[in-house]
């Protein structure tokens, strides 16, 4: 998913001369395409993400659109208070191109795990958030990002991540994608959560219980049309994020149907990250595991629903 | 103090009589440098403000905003009456100046440390359209306590943004007290210098001086340039100077606001 979306960014480099690619201090050789055909719109800049998103907007602010690269947690975490004001409140078309969100990086440590990146990135005004599930919707996100007026968080997933985002389904961003009709339940899911909530369901379906998947990849602007259409029309609802269950995807479902259907917020159910670091290492799919955001776990999530 | 520097300051305690509040203090350090920097150096004026070609100020210590919003109003950006209307509820001017909100203002500062940062950036920009434009950003003394400004300053230098000039508005003072024994920015000169600028000092109060320093910029091809501006917090105003009680202040009293109004009149 990252190498797509960085080759797009070149890609993208190509037919706008306005593209510039920034990296703090990535692997060698990356993008050498890019800085061989474009050296002055290719930025190795160092270790110094405070720095990398002011520099960002001053070039936002002539007319550039900036993507950024780095890994997630120095991203958000590091540069807050620059993406807030820096990106946020001039509301410039910067692009954050985040790697390892989530519990990508599980063999090094809680240091490098991005678990609340997406409560952080949502609360902020202008922001535009996004997690896709593989890359193939990677690259049909890509090009839609070259005239989206406001500054973008985009999660990446691991990486080889098994395609399951369909070309026939039309990507837009802020608009949610049903995956699986439901019928008698449905999973809202983000990023990687949806092949595992496709595979649950598949399982569920087999146990004649049809849950239905709504794929969540633009968490801001949230897809309101689509809780409206969806949420009365089921009796049970669980959002599944690699994210804290704080702040995350369930929040913001929930946030939104305290605020527009009240009525159907005790149908809601979060399945994310608990409210600690991790004290693991491993693997992303062991921490997952350990975390219970499982096909098992999901399956069994429904298993009083008859 | 000449007459534009006693004009500039009177405009200053109109706004702060009009808000009841404000950064004396941090304001009237860099007076004379922001309003030669308008006079002689940066071609930018209410005519040219939306356009590529303009110069651009970062003003990094948005703190000390009074300073820019009277140079705004003395040079036409904004009118002299808006000054009144500085801090209150539907104002255009408000504590920390906001880009989009007054013409000139280019980027919405009041978070240290960020300022250096857009100006490369902006420097960058200049420099990839082909634009003549130049970049001048001024700092506090206590803002470049931030570890962001060194960042900015080792990318400025690395890029060779002889285009881009960092003033610093060396008062001595920060919110609690002297910059040497909050944390001591000695030997600053150095420091600059060891980060790739070519560094000069000036008396910031010094019109003729600044003045004669712009005009030899950049001061060296492919080199940033730093300008250590040697000012007097509160200048102007004998018992706020070098007082870090009026570094801000709120709540200003009939008698302080009198003891204001009788520097400058």
């Amino acid at each position: 998913m990252r190498s797509t979306s960085l080759n797009l960014v070149y890609e993208l480099a190509k037919e706008n001369d306005k593209v510039v690619f920034i990296g703090s201090d990535l692997s060698p050789g990356l993008l050498e395409g890019m800085k061989t055909q474009f050296p002055d719109r290719f930025f190795m800049e160092g270790v110094s993400e405070q720095h990398v998103i002011g520099m960002a907007a001053g070039l936002a602010m002539d007319g550039y659109i900036p993507y950024i690269n780095t890994i997630a947690t120095f991203l958000t975490r590091r540069c807050y208070e620059q993406v807030a004001l820096d990106l946020c409140l001039h509301d410039l078309p910067v692009r954050l191109l985040a790697s390892g969100g989530g519990v990508v990086y599980a063999p090094l440590g809680p240091t490098h795990l991005a678990v609340e990146d997406i409560a952080i990135m949502r609360v902020l005004p202008n922001m535009t958030v996004i997690a896709p599930c593989d890359a193939e919707e990677m690259k049909r996100l890509m090009p839609q990002t070259l005239n989206w007026p406001h500054p973008i968080y985009i999660r990446f997933a691991k990486g080889g991540d098994a395609i399951v985002s369909r070309p026939d389904l039309e990507f837009k961003i802020g608009k949610a994608i049903v995956l699986k009709e439901p019928k008698d339940g449905l999973f809202i899911t983000t990023g990687i959560t949806t092949q595992i909530a496709l595979q649950a369901a598949e399982e569920l379906a087999n146990k004649n219980l049809q849950v239905g998947v709504l794929h969540m990849h633009t968490i801001k602007p949230l897809d309101h049309e689509s809780l409206r259409h969806w949420l009365p029309k089921v009796g049970k609802v669980v959002t599944v994020e690699e994210h804290s269950r704080i702040g995350g995807l369930g929040s913001a479902v929930l946030e939104y149907a305290s605020d527009h259907l009240p009525e159907v917020t005790h149908k809601i159910k979060r399945i994310g990250l608990p409210d600690h670091f991790s004290e693991n290492y491993g693997s992303q799919a062991s921490l997952l595991t350990a975390f219970g955001i499982t096909k098992e776990a999901l399956v069994e999530s429904f298993a009083n629903s008859r | 103090m000449n007459d534009i520097s006693k004009q500039l300051r009177r405009m200053v305690v109109e706004a702060i009589d009009g808000g009841g509040r404000g950064h004396l203090g941090s304001s009237v350090s860099p007076i004379e440098m922001i309003y030669t920097l308008y006079d002689s150096l940066l071609n930018v004026t209410p005519e040219n403000v939306q356009s590529p070609d303009r110069d651009r100020f970062i003003l990094s210590k948005g703190h000390g905003c009074l300073a820019l919003y009277v140079v705004l109003a003395h040079r036409g950006f904004i009118k002299r009456e808006e000054l009144k209307t500085f801090c209150k509820h539907d104002s255009r001017i408000g504590g920390h100046p906001e880009r989009n909100k007054i013409p000139g203002i280019e980027a919405s500062t009041g978070a240290l440390g960020h300022g250096l940062s857009i100006g490369v950036g902006a420097a960058l920009a200049a420099r990839m359209q082909k634009r003549a434009s130049k970049v001048v950003v001024l700092t506090g003394d206590g803002e470049i306590n931030e570890g962001s400004i060194w960042e900015a300053a080792m990318s400025a230098s690395k890029h060779k943004l002889s285009n881009l000039t960092v003033m610093v508005d060396y008062n001595k003072l920060q919110s609690y007290g002297q910059t040497k024994e909050v944390l001591d920015l000695e030997p600053l000169v150095d420091k600059w210098t060891s980060f790739g600028f070519h560094t000069v000092e000036v008396d910031g109060h010094d019109m003729k001086a600044l003045v004669e320093t712009y005009r030899k910029l950049p001061f060296t091809e492919g080199k940033p340039s730093a300008i250590i501006c040697h000012t007097i917090k509160g200048k102007g105003f004998p018992f706020a100077e070098g007082n870090p009680h009026w570094h801000h202040k709120a709540k200003l009293s009939p008698a302080e606001l009198a003891a204001l109004y009788a520097c400058v009149d």
